[in-house]
């Protein structure tokens, strides 16, 4: 099997097996589990095969044009460098251990076939996204995946919350798929070309005719895939999901595609300093208002919402200052131990009976009761807080360097003000991270009060899935002196002075929150708190649905609960109250976007009502009337008819007469 | 013979059927007043036939097949009557109204309420 | 039978009436009467015969404008057939014989009016048209049951044979129609 052919059956096998499942669910069950993990975990194997085949070294490039498409030609095309291959092994990795959670997560669920299905198209469109190379084929998984977001987001399609978060999602990233196409039409209409390389070679020589007005259309549909702000607010509220396919979602997926996009195409944006500003502002916003929002929220997984908000952020900022390496390289980190935070925090959901913090930190022993998830997660929020020697310490490191590197002037091209707006957001978000990575774990596995309802045990395709997992989070962060090999070459090790920095903001955000929490502590006691689930032998994916159903009517809010004792809440101080809604940005956009819209709706839905149909009733009425007049006319009488007919005829041929003899 | 003599008969007696035809109440003195408009249409047939010298005699060959058909239509029509006398008990014309705008509406009201009553009533 | 050549009928001029013309006329006002009397009578036994009447007046016109044939087959089968028929389908709807007030619809009035209506533009219109036009009643008999026969069965077969089938339709049509109710009963 050569590369390419093995690359082609990368994307094919999971979207086959999405084919397959949709095709044979309702007749056959029992093959919806292997169809579901079989073509995943093949396309896994071969990823890595053309990983090691690809190896680094020169980009692959393989086209065939199935019809001519007029002036601008689409080509299936395929384009692999290091980044391409890597990304494509996290991917299939991801979905591979998220399709065996799902198998235990899902085990009751009547419509696991089709979420199955989804799930593999899902990975199919991601991978299809990886490999292309070319701009149309790569929209085309793109879009897929922003449908299968939306069908997965809304599994719980009986949950309101579901429902409304599937249509944001869908919405809030179409918003941002509009301007993306256009950008993509200037940059084809500029290089002739959909192909990526024909792109890059077009940028290369500088004949971009609009570069940044190009950037910034595509970052717009960058920042609707990736959440970046203004357009993350999708994200929390993608919550509502299955856990399986949050971890699928931030982990791997959706979110990746943005930040992946950018990196392939990132000469396009180096080209103008205005987009890398941008970008770089952006970055440092989303960097800091997410880690704040995450510190306030109650929902645990929401909590790592809006960590992956500010990861995202993180990898947009590395781009920002020009170094891809540096930004795939924590997307490779990132898309491991956040796919074992989330696939963790469903088994602790689990457990617990509530997807609520407040009500996680009065319950003792969890940590003894899901000991696997206790461990693993415990690595994976040290590697998400970045410290060493995980894996998140070794990426965060390679992002700060590079935005000191680009803030000391060193990175040509790069304005220095980018850098150092990322490295100082960064450093401020790292003390954040590392302190609501620190609230996260204590209120999580360090509860006091009298223990809850036992639930049964955690299948094995669970917790082994999380000890798979946490290979990469230990030991990705080795990969930094081999990885510069695959991608442009610049080092991604850890230099001192950044490493000291952010180490000791991590460490001074995590002892901050230990010390407030130790404050907090003796108030938990007093006030009691949570709503567990009722269902405590019911298959896991039952428990968080009812968990989400009833979040809102227990604690008031989906965000936040009225828990004084809290550390977030002691440390946030006023803010709190804003941070758990995520700074009213959806209030904000309900105002300035969803009412006015709501309201020429109606204008639309009045005019249409009462203008336009009167006309329309009005044409059906005066008609209705004539007949009612003409009605009259009908007696029943034969003679009547014939007496008008006969009159008629006589009429008639006078007249004639008349015109003939021209009187 | 001066033409006008026949066609003027011929329209006379034709417009006497028409009179008939939408005064008259009984069906077979309807049938009678057709029979009439019938020989007025043939007097014409003849009278034009012998004027134009016709060689192939079409006005008279038509004058056959018009008394041939009349014959047909007074044994159809008899039937139709007789058929609606023994239905109805009358072969009056203007009582024969179920196509009237109105009938059929409350026919179509009464039969639910009808069936409603039966209903009832069995139950 | 008298005729006279279109030639001197031009001389004759249009009041000169000839024998044929005297006789048509005043059998043309018989039978105008008795149409008139058969669609006006309240007795309805009575507008039967009046229209014996009429028929055998036609008949008579008939033979004066040298129609043999159709006169006979007038008489035969107008006056002997289909009267007799029409005079039974009055006994067997059980029609009141004598006078009967409601002979006439509430349609009589309007009726009139059409009627005259069309009376008075049909004449009109024939009456301007026909003018000076004569009809030439000399030379051979047109229609002899020999010339009628001839022409009959030489160009006009095909249409008599289609009439056959007509009227063996009609025949077929009337016994359906007089046994769909004993059948009816039957299945009741």
């Amino acid at each position: 099997m050569t590369t390419t052919t093995a690359a082609v059956l990368v994307p094919l096998l999971p979207f086959l097996g999405a084919v397959a499942t949709l095709l044979t669910g309702r007749r056959a069950p029992g093959f919806v589990r292997p169809l579901a993990v079989l073509p995943t975990l093949a396309a896994a194997a071969l990823a890595v095969l053309v990983a090691c085949r690809q190896g680094g070294g020169q980009p692959l490039d393989a086209a065939r044009r199935l019809t001519p498409t007029g002036s601008v030609p689409i080509d299936l095309a395929l384009h692999l460098d290091g980044f391409a291959v890597l990304v494509a092994v996290l991917v299939t990795v991801v979905a591979s251990c998220v399709q065996l959670y799902s198998t235990a997560y899902l085990r009751e669920d009547p419509r696991y076939p089709s979420y199955a299905a989804l799930v593999s198209l899902f990975t199919a469109a991601m991978l299809l996204v990886v490999y292309s190379g070319d701009l149309m084929v790569l929209l085309v998984g793109w879009e897929v995946m922003g449908v299968c977001s939306y069908f997965l987001v809304g599994h719980y399609w009986e949950t309101e919350a579901a429902r409304s978060a599937s249509l944001k999602a869908f919405l809030v990233t179409k918003l941002g798929d509009v301007p993306f196409l256009f950008g993509l039409f200037l940059l084809a209409s500029d290089a002739g070309t959909f192909r990526i390389t024909g792109v890059l070679h077009t940028v290369a020589t500088g004949s971009l005719s609009h570069p940044t007005l190009t950037a910034l259309l595509l970052l717009a549909g960058v920042a609707g895939k990736s959440a970046q702000f203004p357009l993350h607010t999708w994200l929390p509220d993608a919550m509502a999901g299955p856990t399986p396919v949050s971890a699928l979602i931030h982990a791997a997926t959706m979110v990746a595609a943005g930040v992946y996009f950018t990196a392939r195409l990132l000469p396009v944006f180096t080209a103008s300093t205005a987009a890398l500003l941008v970008l770089a502002v952006m970055a440092a916003v989303t960097m800091l208002g997410s880690a704040l929002a995450a510190l306030a929220q109650d929902d645990i997984k929401r909590v790592l919402a809006y960590s992956t908000v500010g990861q995202l952020g993180y990898m947009t900022g590395a781009l920002a200052v020009g170094d891809r390496g540096a930004a795939v390289f924590h997307l490779l980190t990132h898309g491991a131990f956040k796919a074992l935070l989330f696939l963790g925090a469903g088994v602790v959901i689990h457990a617990a009976g509530t997807n609520s913090l407040a009500a996680m930190a009065r319950m003792r022993g969890l940590a003894r009761r899901v000991p696997d998830a206790c461990w693993t997660m415990t690595v994976a929020l040290l590697a998400l807080a970045a410290i060493p020697p995980f894996s998140g310490f070794f990426s965060k490191e390679a992002v700060l360097g590079a935005a000191e590197h680009a803030a000391r002037g060193e990175a040509p091209g790069i304005p220095g003000a980018a850098g150092w707006t990322v490295l100082l957001a960064g450093l401020v978000t790292a003390l954040l991270t590392a302190a609501y990575c620190a609230r996260l774990w204590l209120m999580c596995f360090c509860g006091k009060d009298p223990d809850a309802a036992q639930h049964g045990r955690e299948s094995a395709a669970m917790t082994g899935v999380l000890w798979v997992l946490l290979i990469p989070t230990i030991a990705l962060g080795l990969a930094a002196w081999q990885l510069p090999d695959w991608f442009d070459g610049r080092s991604l090790a850890p230099t001192l002075p950044t490493s000291l920095l952010s180490t000791g903001c991590a460490l001074a955000g995590g002892l901050v929150v230990y010390g407030a929490w130790r404050r907090t502590q003796a108030l938990a006691a007093r006030v009691p708190l949570g709503a567990v689930a009722a269902d405590p032998e019911a298959a896991p994916a039952v428990s968080e649905e009812e968990a989400i159903a009833t979040h809102l009517a227990a604690y008031g809010s989906i965000a936040g609960a009225q828990d004084p004792a809290d550390p977030g809440r002691l440390l946030l101080g006023p803010l709190h109250r804003h941070a758990a809604t995520g700074f009213h940005l959806d209030a904000l956009y309900a105002a300035l976007f969803v009412r006015p819209v709501g309201a020429a709706a109606r204008l639309v839905r009045f005019l249409d009502r009462e203008v336009v149909e009167t006309y329309v009733r009005g044409a059906g009425t005066a008609p209705g009337w004539l007949g009612a007049a003409v009605r009259r006319a009908q007696t029943g009488n034969v003679q009547t008819y014939l007496s008008v007919l006969f009159a008629g005829s006589v009429v008639l041929a006078v007249a004639a007469v008349l015109v003939a003899s021209g009187a | 013979m001066h033409l006008v003599y026949p066609a003027v008969l011929a329209a006379l007696l034709f417009c006497t059927g028409l009179y008939g035809v939408l005064a008259r109440r009984n069906a077979i003195l309807v049938l009678m007043s057709v029979e009439l408009m019938l020989n007025a249409v043939n007097l014409n047939l003849v009278a034009f036939d012998v004027w134009l010298r016709d060689k192939l005699h079409a006005g008279q060959a038509l004058t056959l097949f018009v008394i041939a058909i009349a014959a047909a239509e007074i044994g159809i029509g008899l039937a139709i009557v007789l058929l609606v006398y023994r239905a109805r008990g009358t072969a009056d014309v203007d009582r024969l109204r179920d196509l009237r705008e109105d009938a059929p509406a409350e026919a179509r009201e009464d039969a639910p309420v009808e069936a409603e009553k039966k209903a009832e009533a069995a139950a | 039978m008298t005729g006279t050549s279109t030639l001197a009928a031009q001389a004759h001029g249009f009041l000169s009436p000839t024998g044929v013309e005297v006789a048509f006329l005043l059998i043309g006002l018989v039978t105008l009467a008795a149409a008139l009397l058969t669609v006006t009578t309240r007795q309805l036994v009575h507008a039967a015969l009046w229209l014996v009447v009429a028929l055998g007046g036609l008949a008579v016109e008939y033979l004066l404008l040298t129609a043999e044939f159709i006169a006979w087959v007038q008489v035969l089968i107008y006056v002997g057939s289909v009267v007799v028929l029409l005079l039974f389908g009055l006994m067997l709807t059980k029609a009141p014989i004598g006078r009967s007030p409601d002979a006439d619809s509430g349609n009589r009035w309007p009726a009139l009016v059409v009627a005259v209506a069309a009376a008075a533009a049909l004449v009109w219109v024939v009456a301007d048209a026909f003018r000076t036009t004569w009809i030439d009643l000399s030379g051979a008999v047109q229609g002899t049951t020999k010339v009628s026969g001839e022409s009959l069965f030489r160009y006009w077969v095909l249409p008599f044979e289609a009439l056959s089938v007509l009227l063996l339709a009609a025949l077929v049509g009337a016994i359906v129609l007089s046994r769909m109710r004993r059948k009816k009963e039957g299945e009741r």
